[in-house]
């Protein structure tokens, strides 16, 4: 067992670092990229507090739809596999459903700011986790 | 990295090609920033401003890409401006006298291309509710080209798309479930084949030269043009991805699919919506396939900058914008 600081704090204070004391000492095409690093780094965070549970909970809609046990990797090319037979579709509720959840999730840890994830929240859209 | 031998030799070569064919001594030379696959160069003489647009080092990359080469860019440029179309002036294409490699030379045009000043400065307030409809206006001039004239550009339809998109998705081979409904979606929904147009291929807020005054005063890279779908060009720049935020404003982030339509038809086009709406789907999956190849171009250390990470997880905006699209939404 590591001590304090966790990795959590300690990519904070990366990212607090890049973002309010080098960032804003560049210009140009540095600054661009230190602050793109900057919000790599808070990504990181989000992915580190959010991943388990929203695995845990994609995994166990996936063996219910697909009625199969597998790592989420595994069960992820099944369902694509379905997807493109055309045995599972559109017109699948619990497969939408599936599929909004899992999205609302790589959302949360991707891009939390973006316009289109907001609307989706704004339409009651269903959460991952 | 240019030595500084390779530099004047570039320098030196531009300033002969200024005498020869420009009529007058090369001043002010300054690199351009901007367009991540082209080098481009501004430069002044005999008074007018010019601008020398080439691949990087002046060599074209060799095979894989689908884009046009320089010459055949500047030869597509040509014909587009002599049909009233916004677009620069092409006034000499590079020969291998120039010692400049491939590349042509182009009357430089004065405005702003960075989407989040045009969508969001004051200056641009004025305009901006009249941007779509001259989108409109000049794609459907743009589309009422006679396209049996163009010569040297390839030919694409929304089934090649389809399949050149799905091809590469299937050989990243991580699993992407709503890129799967997408596909299937648009197979079923294909529109009837048709490759009667030059078509931009990339006409979107980015390629689009603003002025405050004037609005829409050039359209810039064309190294997508090819002969296809018109209204591929009415569905790209719809995608969700290219509004900058500006959700409420389907069009580029700064107008209504009404106006863009309606310029369209004022200027002699003809709109199909089932058509329209199939390329905004298949333009999101695209850019969403692209975001996917840039995570493969880091992983596979072909470049490994931060920004590149970065645009990898920015696959999965064009996942939620799909969901929402696929039923019906935006």
């Amino acid at each position: 067992m590591q001590d304090k600081p966790d990795i959590a704090d300690l990519m904070m204070a990366v990212q607090e670092f890049i973002s309010a004391e080098i960032a804003p000492q560049l210009t140009g095409h540095a600054a661009f990229s230190a602050r793109v690093a900057g919000n790599v780094l808070a990504l990181m965070q989000r992915e580190l507090a959010l991943r388990p549970g929203f695995r845990a909970a994609q995994t166990a809609r996936l063996e219910t739809l697909l009625g199969a046990r597998g790592s989420l990797e595994e069960l992820n090319h099944t369902l694509c596999a379905k997807i493109a037979e055309g045995t599972l579709g559109l017109d699948d509720a619990p497969l939408i459903d599936h599929l909004k959840r899992a999205t609302m999730g790589k959302l949360a840890i991707d891009q939390p700011n973006y316009a289109g994830y907001k609307t989706a929240q704004e339409n009651d859209w269903p959460e991952e986790g | 990295m240019t030595s500084p031998a390779q530099a004047s030799d570039f320098t030196r070569a531009l300033d002969a090609l200024c005498a020869t064919h420009l009529g007058g001594a090369m001043t002010d030379y300054t690199r351009l920033s901007g367009g991540a696959s082209q080098e481009s160069y501004r430069f002044a003489c005999g008074g007018e401003v010019f601008v020398l647009r080439r691949p990087p080092g002046g060599v074209a990359k060799a095979g894989g890409s689908s884009a046009l080469s320089m010459t055949d860019e500047a030869r597509a440029l040509k014909q587009v401006h002599g049909a009233g179309v916004w677009v620069p002036e092409v006034v000499h294409i590079c020969t291998p006298d120039d010692g400049l490699g491939m590349g042509y030379i182009m009357r430089f045009i004065e405005g702003q291309t960075i989407a989040r000043k045009i969508l969001r400065d004051d200056e641009f307030a004025a305009i901006r509710p009249q941007l779509a409809a001259q989108c409109g206006t000049m794609l459907a001039r743009l589309h009422a080209l006679n396209s049996d004239e163009m010569t040297g550009l390839p030919r694409s339809d929304a089934a090649g798309e389809l399949n050149k998109y799905t091809e590469i998705l299937r050989a990243h081979a991580h699993p992407h479930p709503v890129f799967e409904l997408a596909i299937k979606w648009l197979s079923d929904n294909l529109p009837a084949a048709r490759a009667d147009a030059l078509v931009h291929g990339d006409f979107r807020m980015g390629n689009l030269m603003v002025q405050p005054q004037a609005g829409v005063v050039a359209i810039l890279d064309w190294e997508l043009a090819h002969i296809g779908d018109p209204m591929e060009d009415l569905g790209w720049p719809c995608v969700p991805s290219w509004r900058f935020g500006q959700h409420q404003n389907p069009v580029g982030g700064f107008g209504q699919r009404e106006d863009f339509y309606a310029a369209y038809e004022a200027a002699g086009g003809t709109i199909d919506r089932a058509a329209v709406r199939f390329w905004e789907i298949l333009g999101t999956l695209k850019w969403g396939i692209m975001c996917t190849m840039m995570a493969t171009a880091f992983t596979s250390g072909a470049d490994r900058t931060v920004e590149r990470a970065a645009i990898g997880r920015r696959a999965s905006e064009t996942e939620i914008d799909l969901l929402r699209m696929l039923e019906g939404q935006d």
